[in-house]
């Protein structure tokens, strides 16, 4: 089938998946143990005021006429109105979003250019010294907790060594953003990093003993040529799942970085709004960054279909 | 009949087992993992033998101090023991992450199997629910439960246990698709064995070396997602010592005071770096020949 | 006679396994004149492959040469570094696999594939050497190359496949053609085909071939002269004809009677009774012995050396004249 009925079909796949992800979300109000209202206005509120916001929220409806109102909101954009700033929590995130955007892209960028030098160097030198000291950095860079790793980066590279990065903040224009996104979008690299090495590394050495492999080096092909046009080509497709399912996972790692580097992006919109008890935006960008993933997951989809003619012949 | 069935299905998991005994202690991996994990909880049992000073005690006289022969590791900004809260932080953190990787993996176990062996409907809509769990970024979700439900350890428990269970479900579930085609299922149930036996003594046993192992890369994944929260301020609260509150109130003074900061993340890292081995020699061990 | 084209000489092939060392290939010997196909028949394990392997260096990873000589149009392969082995490749020498569907790239586009060589190896423009894709896949025998030639591996069917993996064995114009059991994993209708086509090219291109194979019928059809291979040796030598009509050693003698032959009414159709050696734990002696129904006191122990029999014959047999009895009375082929 063509690529765009192949995107039509994830697409309708997805769409069970994201009606459950909205129910989620909009649960995540009646998790709260006790009055949702109360609890965010606090005990000091008249009641008044609680019987105001309970109203205001629809929570004295019956529960599927307040998941039918929130989906309509939703639908429309309306991601409910910021008890702390007063404007809609919509405009809040459209407003941070691409912070966080650049943060995500550049980061996997990042992690890719580091990941497949590393991951080419240990395939082709199997049990040598290379891949041994490969092997090793996903078993201590794991550990690394994101925000201490880049507590660390901050340290050594924005503090030390000539101050070479700024310690927080987004930067002005193209050059200035790549400049201030640099160290966070590193830590986020050394993040999935060590997984992509991993798979890319398993996928490399199996991808190697291939018979076509043989097939090009029978045709006295040089090996760069060789590794870079059939075993590379070859062995990302099963690793671009790997960068996908782990973006998932980058994504919500963004919130911490965002906080170790002081970044306006939606990561510390909500950690502030958790601070500030503001509830609606807590749920608006917990709602943003799960589409945020299931594109994700979309764009994995079509970017395997892409590099893997095979797939679209189901 | 169903002794022949219940026979051939013990003698399946007296094979894995006694590979088990046999290479354990050649598999650099684990020996390595058992050793340095070991030796944290060991060190974190014995916190008070090796302490001199309450974690919680503030000291403001002698905030900021370096190492000395009293406070080995100095003390932080409110004078509080480095050492001391260090011990006694790996003792919270390694309880709450054993702890907490307990219950996904029970429930998760569960639903897997059950999805797995009945198929149908329980599959499909297991499948759903671990869909739209996966879909949502980890720490969002563990960070947005533990704001509603409240900061501390009981919402880590809760947070860890609703978003972690889908794991160890995909897991089991997999190795139970393949698992029912077996011979000695197949001749359990055609022994007539009930159900709840097939799965609980039969079953259960041989799949759930997979999940074990995955359990173990889990409590890494949750010690960090313990520190992390920490950190933010969201999880285990103070005065309980936590390594990541402890990053968190070093952050302050790091131009001055760095180490406040980078002792207890090179301990996470040790750690993790443990857990890390045991996970790599357990899976190799009991990888079936 | 010309200089061969191919001289292989004691070629010595090793396993490294957690077990030990295996020799897969224990002295083999032989030659192949420019323009000719020489066949090498036997069983899996007989070390056939790892010989064609062993001759372009492209051996897996566990194994290496461990003594011997290939000479390639003049050029020590054996002593030359892997960037002299690998000019040869592609350009003096190429390789046809068994399995087309894992031999192809699965991600590239099949004309891609023929063209490639070219490029890079004959230094043609992008769209020269896509003409000559083209062109090469005429020549196979592949219907309407434009539209084929954007297709996929997995699109084709499996003759499809082998005829684009000659076509690129071709592509840059080679003098000999290394052929591993091409046409076992295709139905006996294209099997034909496949095996018209490669004697066809071997007779207007002039390429010699090295033709590996377990079906005798196969290596009959193909090749003119052949070399017969069991446990790592080579048994016996000599032209196809000679050779089948002939047989002068008696594993030879018993592939030739466990083939049906239409010509010929066999009043037994026999199997070699047991089974190849383990080559980690060879019989003393001639490695056939023990299969052997000539057997004599002396083939049990010492190692037995490959005998010349002139024009071009070799036995490693010492009681060959039995075998050669043996056929007198009950003939095993009517016609070669």
């Amino acid at each position: 089938m063509s690529l765009g009925a192949y995107v039509v079909r994830r697409l309708l796949h997805l769409v069970p998946i994201a009606l459950g992800v909205t129910i989620l979300a909009f649960f995540l109000i009646h998790l709260v143990p006790g009055d949702p209202a109360r609890t965010i206005l606090g005990n000091q509120a008249t009641d008044q005021r609680v019987a105001l916001l309970r109203h205001q929220w629809g929570l004295d409806r019956p529960l599927p006429v307040q998941y039918e109102k929130f989906m309509g909101r939703t639908v429309r954009g309306d991601l409910g109105t910021s008890l702390f700033y007063g404007v809609s929590a919509g405009r809040l995130v459209l407003q941070r979003l691409p912070v966080t955007l650049w943060l995500i892209g550049f980061g996997a960028l990042l992690s890719v250019l580091i990941a497949v030098p590393l991951a080419a160097l240990a395939a082709t030198h199997r049990d040598g010294i290379p891949d041994h000291v490969v092997r090793a950095v996903p078993l201590v860079g794991l550990g690394f907790p994101a925000f201490w790793l880049g507590i660390v980066l901050l340290f050594v590279f924005g503090l030390h060594l000539g101050r070479a990065f700024p310690v927080g903040g987004y930067g002005n224009g193209f050059a200035g953003h790549l400049h201030s996104m640099f160290l966070p979008a590193l830590t986020v690299a050394f993040g999935i990093a060590p997984i992509l090495v991993r798979s890319l590394r398993a996928s490399l050495l199996e991808v190697l003993e291939s018979d076509y492999i043989v097939t090009a080096r029978s045709k006295g092909l040089p090996e760069r040529r060789v590794l870079a046009r059939h075993a590379l080509r070859n062995a990302v497709i099963s690793t671009v799942s790997v960068l996908g399912v782990n973006i998932g996972y980058l994504v919500g790692g963004t919130l911490v970085i965002e906080q170790v580097y002081a970044l306006p992006g939606i990561g510390q919109l909500m950690i502030n709004s958790i601070n500030q008890r503001d509830f609606p935006v807590v749920q608006g960008v917990t709602l943003v960054f799960s589409v945020m993933v299931v594109l994700v997951y979309l764009l994995t989809d079509v970017a395997h279909a892409l590099l893997d003619p095979r797939v679209r012949f189901e | 009949m169903a002794v022949a069935a219940e026979v051939v299905a013990e003698a399946q998991l007296v094979e894995h087992r006694r590979g088990f005994w046999q290479r354990w202690y050649r598999t650099p991996s684990f020996v390595g993992g058992v050793s340095i994990l070991g030796l944290i909880v060991l060190a974190a049992a014995a916190a008070p033998l090796i302490t001199q000073h309450d974690p919680a005690q503030q000291d403001l006289l002698h905030s900021l101090g370096g190492p000395s022969s009293s406070h080995w590791l100095g003390t932080d900004d409110l004078g509080r023991d480095v050492w001391s809260r260090l011990v006694y932080g790996a003792r919270t953190d390694l309880r709450v992450a054993f702890l907490a990787v307990l219950f996904p993996f029970s429930i998760g176990t569960l639903i897997g199997l059950l999805a797995g062996y009945y198929g149908r409907w329980i599959d499909t809509v297991t499948n759903w629910l671990v869909n739209v769990v996966v879909a949502f970024p980890f720490y969002v979700l563990i960070i947005a439960l533990v704001f509603v439900l409240g900061p501390g350890t009981r919402s880590i428990y809760i947070a860890i246990t609703l978003v972690g269970w889908v794991s160890y479900a995909r897991i089991i579930r997999g190795e139970v698709l393949v698992a029912k085609r077996r011979d000695y299922v197949l001749a359990a149930k055609a022994g007539g064995l009930s159900d709840a036996r097939i799965l609980f003594r039969h079953l259960l046993p041989n799949v759930i070396t997979q999940a074990i192992v995955f359990a173990m890369s889990d409590i890494v994944l949750d010690i960090l997602a313990i520190v992390t929260l920490g950190y933010l301020g969201l999880g285990v609260q103070p005065p309980t010592p936590d390594w990541g509150r402890m990053i968190a109130d070093g952050q302050t003074f790091l131009t001055t005071h760095w180490e406040l900061s980078t002792i207890p993340g090179v301990a996470i890292v040790i750690t993790a770096l443990g857990l890390s081995l045991l996970a790599d020699g357990l899976a190799d061990l009991l990888r079936p020949e | 006679m010309s200089e061969p084209l191919l001289r292989v000489q004691g070629l010595q092939v090793e396993f490294k396994l957690p077990r030990g060392v295996l020799r897969a290939v224990d002295g083999a010997s032989f030659e192949v004149q420019p323009g000719e196909a020489l066949g090498i028949v036997g069983e899996s394990g007989s070390g056939k492959t790892m010989t064609l392997r062993a001759l372009v260096g492209l051996l897996p990873r566990t194994a290496r040469i461990t003594a011997g000589t290939v000479e390639i149009d003049g050029v020590d392969m054996t002593g030359a570094g892997k960037e002299r082995r690998r000019e040869l490749r592609g350009r003096t020498v190429s390789m046809i696999f068994q399995e087309p569907m894992t031999a192809l790239n699965p991600v590239m586009r099949v004309g891609r594939q023929i063209a490639e060589s070219p490029i890079v190896r004959l230094g043609l423009s992008r769209r020269a050497a896509h003409a000559r894709a083209l062109e090469l896949m005429r020549l196979v025998g592949i219907s309407d190359p434009t539209r084929r030639a954007e297709a996929y591996p997995h699109e084709l069917s499996g003759g499809m496949r082998q005829r684009v993996m000659i076509a690129i064995a071709l592509s840059a114009d080679p003098k000999l053609i290394l052929c591993d059991e091409p046409t076992t994993a295709l139905d006996v209708t294209i099997q034909d085909q496949i095996l018209k086509l490669l004697g066809t090219l071997q007779r207007e291109l002039g390429v010699s071939l090295v033709f590996v194979s377990h079906d005798l019928a196969v290596i009959a059809q193909t090749c003119s002269r052949v070399a017969v291979m069991y446990a790592g040796q080579v048994v016996e030598t000599g032209t196809v004809e000679a050779v089948f009509r002939e047989p002068r050693h008696p594993y030879t003698l018993g592939l030739l009677r466990s083939v049906p032959d239409f010509d010929v009414v066999r009043e037994r159709l026999a199997s070699i009774p047991g089974s190849p050696p383990d080559l980690a734990s060879l019989p003393a002696g001639c490695r056939f012995h023990p299969r052997c129904p000539f057997v004599q006191a002396d083939c049990r122990s010492g190692a037995i050396p490959l005998i010349e029999l002139g024009g071009d014959r070799a036995t490693r047999c010492t009681y060959h004249e039995r075998c050669a009895e043996d056929v007198r009375l009950e003939p095993v082929i009517a016609g070669v």
